[in-house]
């Protein structure tokens, strides 16, 4: 901090203008500040401004190119009695709940299996990773494809192997089968991320901990459920929140396999919003629906600011 | 090496089978019918897993031909790069200044900007499609540039803060001392340092950006505006006909450039998810 001292022997005028802009740009609670103003401004301006428009949208008429008015919590009430909403309140949480599931525990079988001595270590991580990297509208469009009803490979496998009888199911025509079809999209698109992160946890466990295990006489599966899990609990509450706000939230997946039907069979928060909202107009009913998804963000946030706050400082 | 030990190392990698074939299998699935000539893929007795009447590449050349596709990869590219640079520059000093500086307020911003990062865009595509229109960008691919550094900053300001924690405060203050700015000491000292951590920032953010489907899908619409997830997803499908071929094709070009960076840069990628998650 000696340059903060600076300006008892400021220098010549000319030179000064720089001199001072410098000094000032020294002090911490100016350059502090300045350096968080842009995103400031762009989280002022285009995420906290439009929450409150949510906020106010949910609680007027609004509707596409016509003036609003405030009808207060009418559109929640509303929504809730409608059995196309209660449809999409229930299949965000199956979804949601098998899909997170499923990736935890396959994600934590996955990582034990990377964290292995491999021959084809970054080849095999590399493939194992690539569902969460390419963009899922398009991936999802294979999954499209494969899921086809004349055409789809998955059952064509199935009634080779003798698992399905010909034709097998329509897989995006059928109530449960479509949301089958969802589930198994998102949980292939999710796993790396579970996979990887939960491997990072495995890497950070102390070996000692596993050789003083050893020493006492437990086997594989004691070591596993005494020392790998307990070490692993941060990380995995962590993974599983993230998840859980992202996987409640869905809309590529849905969208592009099944638009919500048959039936709004698997219509979640954000589709079902984007169709009220946009497709039919009613902006005030469909804010009301993301709105839905925000006391599970208050929950999730103020749980992982509690992990997160632990763990960083 | 004992012989068990092979035996139990053979093991794993059999075991890692299912999970690699799940992984991988419909991009194979969506390479092979791309490739595929009309006749066999509308055979519904031919075996879908080979291509037997020989590969052709017409589903590619109509797709770069006959529809729009390089003018919405272009418009992808466009985008992604002016967002892209615009987020991790304003991510990178935001996080400097988090993760060093003392000032009012700094707890208070580094937890909204924690809050922003979960914030699911799903949550606000409507409000802000009205934004974007009195902004006067509706259809506009300048809606996107504006709109997607919302969900990039806070992405990249979070994942450099754990960066910058790992740099020594104490070479910066020698600098300092030595008479640099606190400018210049950041230019010259803490950057450099950060470097994998910038391009770790640049890849997460190129990859968000290129991905990105839901406000893309709600802000443009016309033909010259779209970028590629959203012209292939909704211009190749026209009615109850789908060109499955030129659609897999298109699903494939449109993820190439993901795929580059990510052959070449896949060590980032890894260190980069665990970075950003666990922090």
């Amino acid at each position: 901090m000696a340059i903060g001292t600076l300006p008892t022997t400021a220098p010549a005028a000319p030179l000064s203008w720089r001199a001072r802009a410098r000094e000032i740009l020294d002090r911490e609670r100016v350059l502090g500040p300045l350096f968080i103003t842009p995103a400031l401004i762009l989280i002022a301006l285009l995420v906290a401004y439009p929450f409150c428009m949510a906020l106010y949208f949910a609680m007027s008429n609004a509707f596409i190119g016509r003036p609003s008015h405030f009808v207060g919590i009418s559109n929640f009430v509303r929504l809730w009695d409608a059995d196309a909403f209660r449809q999409t309140f229930q299949n965000a949480f199956v979804f949601t709940g098998i899909s997170v599931a499923f990736k935890l525990v396959l994600g934590i079988a996955l990582a034990l299996l990377l964290n292995q001595q491999l021959w084809f270590k970054r080849i095999i991580r590399g493939s194992v990773l690539l569902p969460w990297v390419i963009p899922t509208a398009l991936s999802t469009l294979g999954w499209w494809w494969m899921f086809n009803s004349l055409y789809s490979v998955v059952n064509w496998t199935g009634i080779s192997l003798g698992l399905m009888d010909p034709p097998g199911p329509n897989w995006l025509g059928q109530k449960y089968y479509a949301m089958a079809a969802v589930i198994t999209v998102n949980i292939w698109r999710g796993l790396p991320f579970f996979a990887i992160t939960i491997l990072a946890g495995l890497v950070a466990i102390p070996k000692e901990l596993y050789e003083a295990a050893q020493a006492d006489g437990a086997g594989p599966w004691a070591r596993f459920w005494f020392v790998t899990l307990p070490m692993l609990k941060p990380v995995l509450a962590v993974v599983v929140l993230f998840s859980t706000i992202f996987t409640f939230s869905d809309f590529n997946i849905v969208y592009v396999l099944t638009h919500g039907g048959p039936i709004n069979a698997t219509h979640l928060f954000a589709t079902y919003s984007r169709m009220i909202g946009l497709e039919s107009g009613r902006i005030g009913e469909g804010a009301a629906v993301s709105l839905y998804l925000f006391p599970l963000l208050v929950f999730v946030v103020w749980a992982q600011l509690r992990f997160v706050r632990r763990q960083a400082y | 090496m004992p012989k068990r030990k092979v035996w139990t190392r053979v093991l794993m990698h059999v075991l890692l089978i299912p999970f690699l074939v799940f992984a991988l299998f419909p991009f194979y699935h969506m390479l092979l019918t791309s490739l595929k000539q009309d006749r066999e893929l509308y055979d519904r007795y031919a075996v879908p897993l080979v291509i037997r009447q020989g590969p052709t590449l017409d589903h590619y050349i109509k797709l770069l031909t006959e529809t729009e596709f390089l003018t919405w990869t272009k418009n992808s590219l466009m985008v992604t790069v002016l967002a892209t640079s615009a987020s991790v520059v304003i991510g990178t000093i935001a996080a400097y200044a988090l993760s060093r500086l003392k000032f009012r307020g700094v707890n208070t911003f580094g937890t909204g900007i924690f809050v922003t990062y979960l914030v699911p865009t799903s949550l606000l595509f409507l409000p802000l499609a009205q934004v974007v229109n009195w902004l006067g960008l509706a259809d506009s691919k300048w809606a996107l540039i504006v709109t997607y550094p919302t969900f990039l900053v806070p992405f990249t300001t979070w994942l450099l803060m754990g960066y910058f924690r790992t740099v020594p405060k104490e070479v910066e203050e020698c600098a300092m001392v030595d008479g640099a700015t606190r400018m210049q000491a950041l230019w010259r000292i803490v950057l450099p340092i950060a470097v994998p951590g910038l391009v770790c920032a640049v890849l997460f953010a190129f990859t968000l950006s290129w991905n990105e489907f839901i406000y893309a899908l709600t802000f443009t619409s016309s033909s010259e505006q779209i970028t590629a997830s959203v012209g292939v997803t909704s211009e190749l499908i026209r009615g109850d006909i789908y060109f499955w071929g030129e659609l897999m094709a298109g699903a494939i070009l449109g993820s190439v450039p993901i795929v580059i960076l990510y052959v070449f840069f896949l060590d980032y990628y890894v260190s980069g998810l665990t970075a950003g998650a666990v922090k």
